[in-house]
């Protein structure tokens, strides 16, 4: 599965290389090799030099390839260097294991790093050790690198337990991010989160601050569960909330 | 008028110092790693130091609408302390390459001791490996004295003067530091450093050649307009806009812009995943409004209501 996503990622990128492809393919081959991890820092800290930071340039049938190498992977706003830092993550072999490797990577990351690492979960290794990892990232106070994780990204539909996929969707709401561009919103809609989020909207409009529609999204489903139930009633009675976003 | 801070801790700074350098026209900064008022003593807190003003502090200063860049090096003072010094040196290089890392820096003495000289030498060395600029943070005490000595050194190691800002020059320091081919930072901080009067006066001397104003705003009292305000009285003084063009903007630009890491686009015309992520584009540069100084204290009082 990986092996597909790092081919797809290895085309784009060099297909954006330019002057420097020779540079591409001879770093890759290296870090391949298992050489010292300082290869892979030092690529990973040339990236952007050489290559810039131009998005890449995907065809419908680019993300159609992606979707099918990794369900629901899409590689859209991807950037050039950040692809291809997250090609040589795939591509690097050493003697520790993946995720120590990572949080070596992520602890000394800046921001653009972190956005990509992050961007890459759906396609490393032994998805279920990066968790702690995972945590790291979804507690940012950087929006992007939140979202990094947050949007477009089938990893935390996949291995999230309900007690974080939940506090993701309350963060979301915290931070002023979307929560359509979360994978997953309506599959993983369940009793507590609808519960939260209620809660959160009554919050917000004792604060007199307004309520995004997107919330009422995974509350839908649980409308009719009694305590649900009376406070969107009161709500709706009291005009703070309309009938047509519930539908 | 577009303005750079060459020298400036964000990290001790509030959200209103950013609002207020925005608003008088600070399209970038330069955040140099520095002493933090107090002594670390674990590496690992300095790493974490590096990583917040490689990381947090950059998408602090975005959200402002200012570019912000940074020096990564270990400093006069906590290179007295050989344990952390060794450790901190181990993990300089993987910082030195991270997104938005100008020079090397600040760095040189403090009490000129041989610890503080070892490895002033050693981060010369890794910025002629890295081809990056140096900050060299010249001493308080005995400061003519430590800062020949500082360029001394720069000269005994091969890093050519061109790549060297001499950062915290007076009316003392400042002609032996242009006549010797370094670039001379002046910082406008109250009481220790340099007013804002005496740096129009040099300017009116000197010229704008290699001559670079910052604030240096840190934990102390000190002033996050330093540029700003000097660019102001200089104008009132009579002094020509392009010479305070150059020194309050271009020649920090040229001079921490041959690490390739910082370009006029970059706040001009940002790439679009910066635009979606980390950068909120400058009011001034979209033509909102005119450049203002306001002070901290007007800031506060005019705005009663908390929303």
């Amino acid at each position: 599965m990986s092996d597909q996503a790092a081919e797809l990622l290895r085309q784009w990128v060099m297909a954006q290389a330019g002057e420097h492809a020779d540079w591409v393919s001879q770093s890759l081959e290296t870090i391949a090799k298992g050489g010292p991890e300082r290869d892979l820092h030092i690529f990973l800290g040339l990236a952007p030099r050489k290559l810039g930071k131009a998005d890449l340039n995907l065809s419908d049938e680019d993300l159609k390839a992606a979707d099918q190498a990794r369900s629901g992977w899409s590689p859209e706003g991807w950037s050039v260097d950040g692809a291809a830092r997250v090609l040589a993550l795939l591509k690097s072999a050493g003697n520790r294991a993946f995720s120590d490797r990572f949080k070596d990577l992520r602890r000394t990351a800046d921001m653009a790093e972190l956005i990509a690492f992050y961007r890459g979960l759906p396609l490393y290794p032994d998805p279920e050790t990066l968790h702690f990892e995972v945590g790291e990232g979804l507690r940012s106070n950087i929006r992007a690198v939140f979202e990094a994780i947050a949007h477009n990204n089938p990893y935390p539909r996949d291995h999230f337990d309900e007690h974080r996929w939940n506090h993701m969707i309350l963060k979301a709401l915290f931070v002023d991010s979307q929560l359509t561009p979360i994978l997953g919103l309506r599959e993983r809609a369940n009793p507590e989160l609808a519960r939260i989020l209620v809660d959160y909207a009554q919050e917000r409009w004792a604060a007199g601050r307004p309520v995004t529609d997107e919330l009422w999204i995974p509350v839908k489903p649980f409308r009719n569960d009694p305590s649900i139930k009376t406070a969107l009633d009161e709500a709706l009675a009291s005009g703070k909330l309309t009938e047509e976003v519930l539908l | 008028m577009m303005l750079i801070d060459p020298h400036a801790h964000m990290i001790s700074r509030t959200t209103d110092d950013y609002q207020a350098m925005a608003a008088a026209g600070v399209v970038a900064l330069i955040e140099p790693a520095f002493w933090i008022g107090q002594p670390r003593t674990f590496v690992g807190t300095y790493v974490d130091y590096l990583s917040s003003i490689v990381g947090w502090e950059r998408f602090r200063a975005g959200q402002f609408g200012i570019r912000h860049y940074c020096t990564v090096g270990l400093n006069s003072k906590e290179a007295n302390n050989e344990e952390l010094a060794e450790g901190v040196m181990e993990w300089l290089p993987r910082f030195a390459l991270k997104e938005g890392v100008v020079a090397i820096g600040e760095i040189g003495y403090d009490e000129q001791t041989p610890l503080e000289d070892k490895y002033f030498r050693l981060q010369l060395e890794l910025s002629k490996e890295l081809n990056l600029p140096v900050m060299v943070h010249t001493p308080h005490r005995d400061k003519k004295r430590g800062t020949s000595r500082s360029m001394d050194v720069c000269e005994e190691m091969g890093v050519d003067p061109s790549m060297v800002i001499i950062d915290h020059n007076n009316e003392e320091t400042v002609a032996e530091t242009l006549q010797r081919g370094y670039w001379a930072g002046f910082s406008i901080y109250p009481s220790t450093k340099m007013g804002n009067a005496r740096m129009v006066e040099l300017l009116k001397q000197y010229g704008s050649e290699r001559i670079i104003v910052d604030s240096a705003c840190d934990w102390g009292i000190s002033d996050c307009l330093g540029v700003a305000k000097t660019a102001q009285l200089a104008l009132e003084s009579g002094i020509d806009q392009e010479t305070i063009r150059r020194v309050c903007y271009q020649n920090a630009l040229d001079a921490y812009g041959q690490s390739g890491q910082m370009n006029e686009e970059d706040w001009l015309n940002p790439p679009a995943i910066d635009q979606r992520t980390v950068y909120e584009g400058n009011s001034i540069l979209r033509g909102g409004r005119e450049p203002r100084i306001e002070a901290p204290g007007e800031r506060r009082a005019g705005q009663l209501l908390i929303e």
